[in-house]
């Protein structure tokens, strides 16, 4: 890529860039995002590109691997353009099929089409697939437009407009108008109004501003961010441009998960991209600013991702956090003024520069503007990545764009704001997802994880997993947090053992509001909400635990038995075979039978058995 | 690791106090786990208190003060993976192993460990082996999955296991 020195430079490379590309010229796109690479999307591209060679075709059509388009559930995705035809479960035996009747001559493959569930309908493009059509996909849409490794694909759909529209024609006040007029709250979980955040932020007195942009996205279940920062680097790196212009910032800092190495990877190449164009240094644009940005990595801390710790992270220390009472806007890295935002409120900016305030107000709710990414996982059909408008229903998200919950289920609850956040029952599934509502329900927005639940997950086993998750990540600064939640996760793990006694309930309770009232920061403060929340909406299923010593899911291990139902049982043998503890007993064509005093209640005989003959009471 | 690769490390990092979890992160990425004398090292050249170089690496989850096998097993415990009995598999790995978390077998061939989140929740329950992901493991899936690695050299895979895999280069 050439330097790029002016506004006007920009534009004619992005015409040059357009100009050298047929539009109508056909083009394959797989996705290469973190799922369809599971599911075996490189054999795919590499059986692509060999076929093109081989029959010689290599000038004729283009061929495109992007980031995550979301759907991960039936990776490898591959898109064909113009015609924007869905493929899923693509195979390397499938691309030379594909080339031949689908590129060549313009037919489809019924095979590799998506298959409504319900109606059994064959779906030929990607935007009439559910899963897709009740998405408002404004900024993950672009994943499957661009390269991630390609500063030219993200000119080519208008990138870096936003950043050249600021420095030429706005001051940093009026940015910081356009962004609180907006209405964008922080993505990160805390829902911050960004702009309040910038002004304050630009009005600290200080010898130096930072910006930061928080990609250790420690929420297990959630991975939104991951796949904005693999998929689409650029956008998150115009945000953090723009925003350091209007804040008067010359150098940024991404902090990233060390477990994303792909992110971490994109997201590198991106910047070594910017700074060979000009686009990262000085003088960008020949306008006087000067911005520059580096990359962290995480040291697999949950606590991180609060932003004191993560700046003492950034300064080489452990990351524990400190009191607020100076906020990081005034007094954040090294001292000085620093406004950290998180991946998807980053990338948010440059499209509300773009599109402008009205457009942007006019999607989602009153005091929660635009759309969110949600990761859409758990015990649900359609698991991926979804983005909605805000103020969209669970029940939209679950049943519409999720495809319901698999096999017999049923529904129990959806999870959302990690451990922070808290359980939903299905009798609020009508609620409008905003940040208000779910804060107002005893749960929160957190980074977007949405983890569904169904009947065969316990609830008193889940407040029993967030409790150790916290229990271990809790920094051990205070008191409340770091011995809190270890005793409240012995209370909860001896219900689950049936151990439980009259009174824990109360106990749990009494000790949550000892924990959030006097912890120092958000962890420890919304540590409780996991089991506040399950304590709320399923007090009968602890009662069953504590009362009854029964695990009405059949999921805590002291309380089930595992038995064989002759009926169903066929004999096969393949429960014997994998028992690890020599349980199961019986010959050839006689219905087996489980030894309950060998047996460890380990599943493996569950998830092994075809004929659903294993039997949890 | 040699003096002079330590100071290739530091000298990437201009010396700088404030690098010094990139520093550990590099050293680890090489030798698998920090070494005491290593560790000294460091502290010599930056002229920062052993002490603090060992609070950081024990705070944070990412670090090592003990050799680690050539295979590094890490079962992803993340909600997603929870609800879809992540626990059950990491049971199940455990007693395969005959090691607990945080340990090494005998034959110091693996090292098993928990992460939190991987990101690929779609995909859970996850199991991930050096750089190679494995999707939708269960319980019975942990020997046959666990076998093909006993003969490999690390990092580097060539014959690929029975299911999904990902591999991603640094």
């Amino acid at each position: 890529m050439k330097r790029i020195n002016n506004p006007q430079e920009l534009e004619k490379v992005r015409e040059e860039i357009l100009g050298s590309r047929d539009p109508d010229k056909p083009c394959i796109t797989i996705c290469s995002g973190t799922g369809c690479h599971a599911f075996g999307c490189e054999k795919v591209t590499e059986s692509f590109r060999a076929e093109l060679r081989k029959q010689a075709l290599e000038e004729r059509i283009y061929i495109r691997t992007t980031g995550c388009h979301g759907f991960c559930e039936k990776g490898p995705l591959v898109v064909i353009n113009p015609q924007k035809i869905f493929y899923q479960r693509v195979t390397p035996e499938d691309t030379g099929e594909i080339i031949a009747e689908t590129l060549l001559k313009n037919n489809i493959i019924e095979r590799l089409l998506y298959t409504h569930p319900q109606t059994g309908e064959k779906i030929v493009k990607e935007e009439n697939v559910p899963f897709y059509k009740g998405q408002m996909r404004i900024i993950f849409g672009n994943n499957g437009k661009i390269d991630p490794t390609k500063i030219e694909d993200y000119i080519a759909i208008g990138g870096y407009k936003a950043l050249s529209k600021v420095l030429r024609e706005l001051s940093p006040p009026e940015i910081i108008d356009i962004i609180k007029n907006s209405g964008l709250r922080g993505r990160g979980g805390g829902g911050f109004p960004a702009g309040v955040k910038w002004e304050s932020c630009r009005n600290a007195p200080g010898d130096k501003h930072y910006v930061i942009c928080n990609a250790d996205e420690g929420d297990p279940g959630a991975y939104m961010d991951r796949s904005l920062l693999e998929g689409n680097p650029h956008s998150v790196l115009e945000g953090m441009m723009i925003g350091a212009y209007a804040i008067g910032s010359d150098e940024g800092y991404i902090y990233v998960r060390n477990e994303y190495p792909l992110a971490v990877r994109n997201v590198g190449i991106a910047i070594d991209q910017l700074r060979e164009c000009g686009l990262l240094g000085e003088n960008i644009l020949d306008t006087g600013f000067n911005f520059d940005i580096k990359v962290n990595r995480g040291g697999g801390a949950f606590v991180c991702g609060e932003s004191t710790a993560l700046m003492a992270s950034l300064e080489g220390q452990a990351g524990e956090p400190r009191a607020k009472h100076i906020h990081t806007v005034e007094s954040g890295l090294w001292e000085e003024p620093t406004n950290l935002n998180n991946v998807e409120t980053w990338a948010n900016v440059p499209l509300i520069i773009n599109e402008g305030v009205d457009w942007y107000t006019d999607i989602g709710t009153e005091n929660s503007k635009g759309t969110k990414i949600f990761s859409l996982v758990g015990k649900v059909n359609n698991t991926g990545l979804v983005e909605v408008p805000m103020g969209i229903t669970i029940r939209e998200i679950v049943y519409d764009i999720g495809g319901g919950i698999p096999g017999d289920g049923k529904f129990k609850a959806i999870q959302t704001g990690g451990p922070s956040g808290g359980c939903i029952p299905e009798s609020l599934i009508d609620i409008q997802v905003d940040f208000d509502k779910l804060t107002e329900v005893g749960s929160m927005m957190g980074s977007g994880g949405m983890i569904v639940m169904d009947d065969k997950t316990c609830m008193v086993d889940t407040a029993k997993y967030f409790l150790n998750f916290l229990k271990d990540e809790s920094c051990g600064k205070c008191t409340t947090c770091r011995d809190g939640t270890r005793r409240m996760y012995e209370l909860v793990d001896a219900i689950t053992r049936g151990e439980g006694k009259e009174g824990d309930i109360e106990l749990l309770e009494e000790l949550s509001w000892v924990v959030s009232e006097a912890s120092l920061c958000a962890l420890g403060q919304t540590a409780p909400n996991p089991v506040l929340s399950t304590i709320r909406y399923f007090t009968d299923e602890y009662e069953a635990h504590i009362k009854d010593k029964r695990c009405p899911a059949g999921v805590c291990k002291d309380l089930i038995t595992y038995s064989i139902d002759e009926e169903k049982c066929t004999a096969c043998g393949k429960c014997k075979k994998v028992c690890p503890s020599d349980a199961i007993t019986g010959e050839k064509k006689v219905p087996h039978i489980i030894d309950t005093e060998k047996c460890i209640r380990c599943g493996a005989c569950i998830t092994e058995c075809k004929f659903d003959a294993i039997e949890v009471a | 690791m040699g003096p002079k690769a330590i100071d290739r490390i530091l000298k990437k990092y201009d010396y700088e106090h404030s690098s010094i979890i990139g520093v550990l992160q590099d050293l680890q990425d090489e030798e698998n786990y920090l070494p005491e004398k290593d560790l000294e090292h460091i502290s010599e050249r930056l002229s920062m208190p052993l002490a603090r170089i060992y609070r950081i690496a024990t705070f944070y989850n990412t670090f090592s003060l003990t050799p680690r096998g050539k295979q590094l097993i890490n079962v992803c415990l993340g909600t997603a993976c929870h609800v879809r009995g992540a626990a059950r598999v990491l049971d199940r790995l455990k007693m395969y192993l005959g090691i607990d978390v945080g340990e090494m077998t005998k034959d110091r061939l693996f090292s098993l460990q928990t992460v939190n989140c991987v990101g690929a929740c779609a995909l859970g329950p996850i199991v991930v082996i050096g750089n190679e992901y494995h999707g939708q493991i269960t319980p019975g899936k942990v020997e046959s999955t666990i076998k093909k690695y006993r003969k490999k050299p690390r990092k580097s895979a060539t014959k690929s296991p029975r299911h999904k895999k990902l591999k991603i280069e640094n």
